[in-house]
């Protein structure tokens, strides 16, 4: 790293650093130390970066043409599709690109589970993270309002409809998030003020996402501090922006295909129906990514049992950093955790299912088994494990499972000599 | 530990699959067309997206409205791309109200290019009124909003039968295999030899229903053959930068001993 110690050299460049050292943060970046032996399921962040950034460009040029009124948004969303330059493009590379950040940050979750990046010292970094995919999921949601087809319609119906299960100030709630007594313009031009506004309120906890995840370091697969930064870690820039690129760049590939040549795959037809509000939908269901909180939603026979459930199975994944008590965080050495690790992946895919499906006979029986085991795996299982599970050895630092893996051992030791 | 986490993860795909499999069981399998426009060089065919438009024109139009489409995208390229002049002449048959002229009346008008498809009823509710008090949906998207899309539109076309003996159908309601319930209040559209074809294809019902499918795919995604286009443009760059960074990402890891 030759500018490793960059100072600015000009006069004003000078005067503006001492007083708001912009200039030298780009070091403070370029040079952030992290660990060698991240694997690609740590390109996420970037990814999710990247898609973050896309969706508010592409979200900010859709606003130019959307109109969010009851009468005129499936129309203008038309529009869009057919007399805007390259609207098609944009408005597929937005709804398929909520998509693709979902699925990055369910492998950028699941990711963490399993490497146990949530744990101390980096209990601040995973709360962040999870307000941060709250507040996606509200945006989503809202999102999915906007082109007011028969989908956004009933969606939105059906999750404002939930709130009136609280006691005694139900209906006022729900009348006061509609702005009247049924989902109309008033709720479609609130929801798209908010659909605005959080992808920034996202952006900002973004930052501090990464500002605590600055203070300790990342985690690795290993899960051990990093004990001789010289051998350690590698700078941020070159090796790890080239390594998240090259990540990026395939995820890309695979968000082209359906950008090009399925952009409504991820879609339901019935969101091409103008909204109506005397035809019910057969069965209504929410985009993909909200599936497994709508079975456990669904599972619950009561209505704010149902939604009290829906809002703790998120609440648990906040206070996991707490629930989950054992010291070891790679579950590449916890056995017994890293089995419950694929039992919770099995449950929360089967979930998802269970959400687009009927919630009637068997579908129902399997959603309440799964919700059931959902809360198991956090509140029960994670907190005994810590006590009961035998954990295997763990290395005495990073660089030394590398090297012992190496095939080239002799050469690496040569190139480490040489340095 | 590996072999616990196989069962797991086949468990959950097998349950998911035989779950998907009774799900589908309940409707039947929609007729399966090789459509031109499928797939990644997929591409309209013009004479069909042509006839296609005769057929809406002259039997679909009669009650089906098309409100998103202008007649100038008749003669967009990626579409049936009549000439203009055709497209002018398609246009000035309809006859829009404009207004309010200089003594505030409203007029009528032929239509021109940059107006909107003109429908056959003024509003919804006269559209029910005309129609058994069913609506006949507008077709502007119609492909994209049915589950199996272009397939279905086909299947549905071709679906008119007989009712088994002990299925009772009201007045004004008709069999059809593959609408939900088998009962559709659409007559039978498509007859042997119901338009004359201008350039000479022998106007069978599959032809027609081939057609005007093509034609109503094109309607509810006009840049698809752009969308295609650009497609294999942006994988193709995808691909070669993509290979470009490996290398480089390579070269640099190798500075230091770890394997990427």
């Amino acid at each position: 790293m030759s500018d490793q110690n960059y100072t600015p050299k000009s006069k004003l460049g000078k005067w503006f650093n001492d007083r708001l050292p912009l200039l030298t943060l780009r070091a403070h970046l370029t040079d952030y130390p992290t660990p060698k032996n991240l694997n690609y399921w740590w390109t996420f962040g970037a990814i999710l970066t990247f898609f973050l950034i896309a969706q508010i460009i592409t979200g900010i040029i859709l606003a130019m043409h959307y109109i969010a009124h009851a009468d005129l948004a499936f129309e203008s969303v038309e529009h869009i599709m057919r007399n805007v330059n390259y609207g098609w493009l944009i408005r597929y590379f937005h709804a398929n690109g909520s998509s693709m950040f979902f699925l990055a940050v369910y492998i950028h979750i699941f990711r963490s589970l399993y490497y146990g990046s949530h744990k101390s010292p980096r209990e601040v970094i995973w709360v962040i993270g999870m307000i941060i995919y709250f507040l996606m999921m509200c945006t989503a949601f809202m999102g999915y309002v906007l082109p007011w087809g028969q989908m956004s319609f009933w969606a939105a119906t059906v999750i404002t409809n939930l709130f009136s299960a609280v006691p005694l100030v139900g209906e006022s709630i729900t009348n006061w998030l509609w702005g009247g007594f049924a989902v109309g313009s008033p709720t479609l031009t609130r929801f798209y003020s908010l659909h605005y506004l959080f992808p920034f309120l996202i952006f900002g906890l973004v930052i501090l996402h990464i500002w605590a995840l600055h203070i300790p370091g990342n985690n690795n697969p290993i899960g051990i501090d990093v004990k001789q930064p010289s051998k350690d870690t590698v700078p941020f820039h070159p090796y790890i922006v080239l390594k998240d690129l090259f990540a990026l760049l395939v995820f890309l590939l695979l968000f082209a295909f359906f950008v090009f040549y399925s952009p409504n795959l991820l879609g339901h037809p019935d969101n091409y129906i103008e909204a109506n509000p005397l035809v019910t939908p057969n069965h209504i269901v929410p985009e993909w990514y909200l599936l497994p909180f709508y079975a456990i939603l669904r599972s619950i026979p009561n209505k704010l049992l149902g939604v009290i459930a829906m809002f703790a199975s998120i609440f648990v994944l906040v206070i996991l950093p707490w629930l989950d008590t054992s010291k070891v965080r790679s579950a590449i050495f916890r056995p017994l955790y890293k089995q419950f690790f694929w039992f919770l992946v099995a449950d929360v895919i089967i979930l998802g299912y269970m959400g687009a499906m009927p919630a009637e006979g068997i579908y129902l029986l399997v959603a309440r088994v799964a919700t059931g085991y959902y809360f198991v795996h956090f509140l029960i299982i994670l907190p005994i494990l810590g006590y009961k599970e035998k954990t295997l050895d763990i290395p005495l630092s990073i660089t030394d499972p590398i090297l012992e893996n190496s095939t080239n051992q002799s050469l690496a030791k040569e190139q480490i000599n040489k340095k | 530990m590996k072999n616990i986490l196989k069962p797991i993860l086949l468990l959950a795909i097998f349950t998911t699959i035989s779950f998907s499999s009774n799900a589908s069981e309940q409707s039947k399998k929609l007729l399966n067309l090789e459509w031109s426009f499928k797939g990644f060089f997929g591409k309209f065919d013009r004479a069909s997206l042509q006839r296609g438009y005769q057929v809406y024109a002259e039997v679909c139009s009669a009650c089906h409205s098309m409100k998103y489409l202008s007649y100038r995208n008749l003669a967009e390229a990626g579409g049936p791309e009549f000439s203009e002049e055709q497209a002018k002449v398609i246009a000035s048959q309809y006859e829009v109200t404009d207004g309010p002229n200089n003594d505030g009346e409203m007029f009528t008008r032929p239509a021109r290019l940059s107006d909107n498809f003109v429908g056959s009823f003024a509003n919804e509710e006269e559209a029910k009124a005309a129609n058994g008090g069913s609506y006949p949906p507008d077709m502007s998207v119609l492909v994209k909003a049915r589950k199996g899309d272009a397939n279905y539109i086909y299947s549905l076309l071709l679906g008119y039968d007989d009712p088994p003996s002990d299925f009772t159908l009201d007045e004004g309601v008709y069999y059809n295999t593959f609408m939900s319930g088998n009962k559709i209040k659409m007559a039978k559209p498509l007859s042997e030899s119901l338009v004359q074809y201008s350039d000479g294809t022998p106007a069978t019902e599959e032809q027609m229903a081939k057609d005007v499918t093509t034609f109503l795919a094109w309607a509810a995604e006009p840049h698809l053959e752009a969308r295609h286009k650009l497609g294999f443009r942006t994988v193709t760059y995808l691909i070669i930068i993509t290979i470009l960074v490996y290398f480089s990402m390579k070269k640099v890891w190798s500075r230091i001993e770890t394997e990427v």
